[in-house]
């Protein structure tokens, strides 16, 4: 195959990348706006990281010792923000940037000013978020979640910013989907039917349905609250004749598809990753096409799961709670098409695989979590406790996260030109193993013992579960500047990697040279 | 399927009994002391247990896989990618699995939400950040605050056994009798939780939502607000002191007495020195967590009263705001939350506190007038 494009050989458009600054300004390369998408996305994860740590820090021990309360809120608010909107969706979106065209045959994006546009939008909406920090009467502090009337009539006044920098967000997100919609549906090399297409890619043009359809809602929502902050309406205030209860609707009827548009494209990464590394063909790639359908769709009509307490007719309890039940055979059906991948394979287990192979059973582990607080009885118990924060830590660490170490190691000899430090890696996946589970292990046994979310101190029963999760929360902390390391050790050397670094790797990315030239598939490659 | 579920729990109870010696290490949900609560303990048991069955299938092959299929000189892989019996076995089983668990959940939420022929009725209010309970059937109510100082939270004490458990006036029940609670909010959202009884039910303002227990075994039950409510909602316990039928009426009858005490004590003739006594507690418990004890406030949310206009100028607009509330921030009317003697106490309190010398006081009388003439 010899789509590769020769600077060179090619006309005077096909040139290499601007000088300086404005090559990062301007550029419309999907390359470097991935890259760039990559590097703000980990920058907001040390942030949001060293959120958690203050967070960690007061709860080492009961009674406040740090922090007050009213930092406390701010910390476990921004902490959320960040990482859902900062470090996990922009780096999936870095990700998406930089493989789709390489795994499509494409020579860009299809719409790169836009591209461009998009990811500068994102340090502006952070610019503004994190600023609320320093502002008259502090950031965000009503949760992640910005329940109203405790956002709306009781916010701080920052609230207004928050608000801006969501829209921001939000117009970038949208924007981002678009974007790989019209790229996957126009500009795959001729051959490559849907039912061809990488499995990162179909996860992917899902996930950006997704977006299209949520975003907005959010975007609804969080214009309710500036209007009933600023302009006197009641849409969520019960003493105008508002409805708190709608909030929580419409925020979660974004807010779930929220959680899946997180974990479907790891789950796509993982599904080249461990056929690499086990040097067998993903196991039922039809099923696991559907079955990704299935849970998007699924996504839409669970999100009152979230609101068991709030009081909804029974009629409504039990549809919630069967159909949040049935997404437990989609997921099921993927994981063990993972596992029926691994077996009889020959496997190793280099950084990527190990960090798949976690993200297999930890994410699986979070899968069990929560088919019990599925169970709206239970969930009565479990609701707004630790278990929850257990929960969904187990299936954004080891999931969302796991997935994009998995693979930033799996696609960075190809990125970069350069093998990695294969030992430093593995002592990064096996630190941050341990330190993950045992910050978040003893979380199930917290809130099944009763401790609420969300407080800056707790009774004494807590304290030797919350001592040992704080420890491993520094340690999983600490051990991330590591991936810094490794990084930028393999940005500038190392071993030379070859076009197709993983023997058992298959898909056209691995068809370009290594690093990948700046100009990919100008000529589209032919798929049989 | 019940019974499986208990003795499965009996089982894991059994093999996590030195844990549970010292409290500090529980690791399980406790099955509580209601009908509720032990339902919803046998079905966390059920399907914790079917994880668990699930996970060590899957996990097992996979660490099989693991182990058994690591790369080798003379190892060739499978080349097998789809088998249709394997793929829809592997999705019928979960589904089955799935239907029988829902019926035992279907059938304990039914029973959840059958609040009717209740013997006992209490109105629960979450505000920032205490608790109300009106025994409406009784004619009296009552808030209760947390009762943990500010020197344990701070660390300047020893923390007690309850630290931050602990409330001045818990909520009182008797024993066996079907309680229904009517839960609501005055602010913002909040969330009334006492695990033992497997009750959490959301208070939200302009709801009126619904549950039920049924306590068997007299003991004092502990829980807390559940749902973010603001900077102190780590420390808005809720205390249930379930007693036997006998205790409750005498209970209910002393309430009862002290309440008719309450209003008649409007018709005193207060002085300045008795306002200011009673004022001092009565900020304690409704103003402090706000507006702080020596009236600094937390600005902006906040403000002060320390040499406010409202506490040192016209008497008429620091009525309407005590009583009325502003609408729009979070200064909530206090108009039927307090009665109106502890109204006028708390604000000759403030016009006469922390260097705020106006000298002027409003009696209980004046502050009837005031509410009732529109």
């Amino acid at each position: 195959m010899s789509a590769v494009a020769d600077t060179h050989a090619q006309d005077d458009h096909h040139h290499g990348p601007a000088k300086g600054i404005t090559r990062w300004l301007l550029t419309t390369n999907h390359k470097d706006i991935g890259s760039m998408y990559l590097i703000f996305s980990f920058t907001m994860f040390l942030l949001g990281g060293a959120m958690a740590m203050v967070i960690r820090a007061e709860l080492f021990q009961p009674g406040l010792q740090i922090v007050e309360p009213e930092f406390f809120n701010q910390m476990t608010t921004m902490h959320g923000l960040i990482m859902v909107f900062g470090a996990v969706m922009p780096a999936f979106v870095g990700l998406a940037n930089w493989m789709i065209p390489l795994m499509i045959g494409a020579p860009d994006m299809a719409l790169p000013r836009m591209n461009n546009w998009s990811f500068w939008l994102l340090p502006c909406a952070f610019l503004i978020l994190v600023s609320t920090l320093f502002m008259q009467g502090g950031a965000p502090n009503f949760g992640w979640t910005f329940y109203a009337p405790l956002s709306t009539t009781y916010g701080p006044p920052s609230t207004t910013f928050f608000i801006f920098a969501v829209h921001i967000m939000g117009v970038s997100s949208i924007m981002g989907a678009i974007n790989v919609i019209a790229t996957i549906l126009n500009m795959r090399a001729p051959g490559m039917t849907l039912m061809k297409m990488p499995l990162f890619v179909w996860t992917w043009l899902i996930t950006a349905f997704l977006l299209i359809a949520v975003m907005p809602v959010l975007a609804g929502v969080v214009t309710m609250m500036l209007m009933d902050i600023n302009f006197g309406t009641s849409f969520f205030d019960a003493s105008g004749g508002g409805d708190p209860v709608l909030f929580q609707h419409l925020f979660w009827f974004f807010g779930h598809p929220e959680v899946y548009i997180m974990i479907l494209p790891a789950f796509g990464a993982i599904s080249h990753i461990i056929p690499a590394f086990s040097r067998k063909r993903l196991f039922g790639y039809a099923s696991m096409v559907y079955a990704v359908g299935a849970i998007a769709l699924l996504s839409f009509v669970v999100w009152a799961h979230h609101m068991f307490t709030v009081g909804i007719p029974i009629a409504g309890q039990l549809f919630f709670m069967y159909a949040t039940m049935l997404i437990a055979v989609p997921t099921g059906v993927k994981v063990f098409n993972w596992v029926a991948t691994m077996f009889r394979g020959s496997l190793t287990f280099e950084a990527p695989m190990l960090f798949a192979v976690a993200f297999v059973i930890l994410f699986t582990i979070g899968g069990f979590s929560g088919l019990m607080l599925a169970i709206a009885p239970a969930d009565f118990q479990y609701h707004d406790t630790y278990f929850v924060v257990a929960h969904f830590h187990y299936v954004l660490v080891p999931g969302a996260i796991f997935g994009i170490f998995a693979s930033a190691y799996f696609w960075l000899p190809k990125w970069t030109g350069h093998m990695y430090d294969e030992t430093l890696a593995k002592t990064h996946f096996w630190l941050s193993f341990v330190g993950m589970n045992l910050a978040f292990f003893p979380m199930h046994f917290l809130g099944l013992a009763g401790m609420p979310r969300r407080i800056p101190d707790y009774a004494l029963q807590f304290a030797d579960f919350n001592m040992v999760s704080s420890i491993g929360a520094f340690m999983f902390g600490a051990t991330q500047i590591l991936f810094l390391v490794i990084v930028v050790k393999c940005v500038r050397g190392g071993e030379k990697a070859s076009a197709k670094p993983w023997d058992g790797a298959e898909g056209l990315e691995w068809t370009v040279p290594s690093p990948a030239p700046y100009h990919t598939f100008s000529t589209p490659p032919e798929v049989k | 399927m019940r019974v499986h579920a208990k003795r499965a729990g009996v089982l894991l109870g059994g093999l996590m009994a030195p844990a549970l010696s010292t409290a500090d290490w529980t690791l399980n949900m406790s099955p509580g002391v209601t009908g509720t609560s032990n339902d919803i303990f046998s079905l966390h048991m059920t399907i914790l247990w079917i994880c668990v069955v699930i996970g060590v299938v899957v996990f097992g092959i996979m660490f099989w896989s693991i182990f058994a299929h690591r790369k080798s000189p003379d190892r060739k892989p499978a080349n097998f990618h789809e088998n249709t019996l394997v793929e829809i076995l592997w999705t019928i089983i979960p589904l089955v699995i799935l239907v029988v668990m829902a019926i035992p959940a279907t059938a304990t939420l039914v029973d959840m939400y059958d609040t009717t022929e209740a013997d006992v009725d209490i109105k629960v209010t979450g505000y920032q950040w205490r608790w109300k309970y009106d025994y409406i059937n009784d004619d009296f109510g009552y808030f209760s605050n947390i009762s943990t100082s500010d020197d344990e939270i701070y660390n300047r004490t020893e923390k007690s056994e309850n630290y931050l458990l602990d409330v001045d006036n818990p909520m009182v029940v008797p024993v066996g009798a079907k309680v229904r609670l009517l839960l609501t909010a005055n602010d913002v959202i909040h969330s009334w939780w006492v695990p033992e009884f497997g009750i959490k039910k959301d208070a939200i303002p302009g709801f009126i939502n619904e549950a039920w227990t049924r306590v068997d075994e007299p003991g004092i039950y502990r829980g807390q607000c559940t749902e973010l409510c603001g900077v102190k909602h780590g420390f808005m316990p809720v205390v249930v002191k379930a007693v036997p039928q006998d205790e409750y009426d005498d209970w209910v009858a002393e309430q009862k007495e002290a309440a008719q005490r309450e209003r008649e004590l409007t018709q005193k003739d207060w002085t300045m020195e008795e306002l200011m006594e009673r004022g001092e507690k009565a900020y304690a418990s409704a103003c402090a967590s706000c507006h702080q004890a020596d009236g600094s406030g937390s600005p902006p949310a906040f403000p002060a009263l320390k040499g406010s206009q409202i506490a040192l100028e016209d008497m008429d607009a620091h009525l309407d705001v005590v009583v009325n509330g502003v609408s729009g921030t979070a200064m909530q009317a206090f108009g039927d939350q307090l009665s109106e003697v502890d109204l006028a106490a708390v604000i000759t309190y403030e016009r006469n506190a922390w260097g705020n010398d106006t000298g002027e006081m409003v009696t209980p009388k004046e502050v009837f007038e005031y509410k009732n003439q529109e």
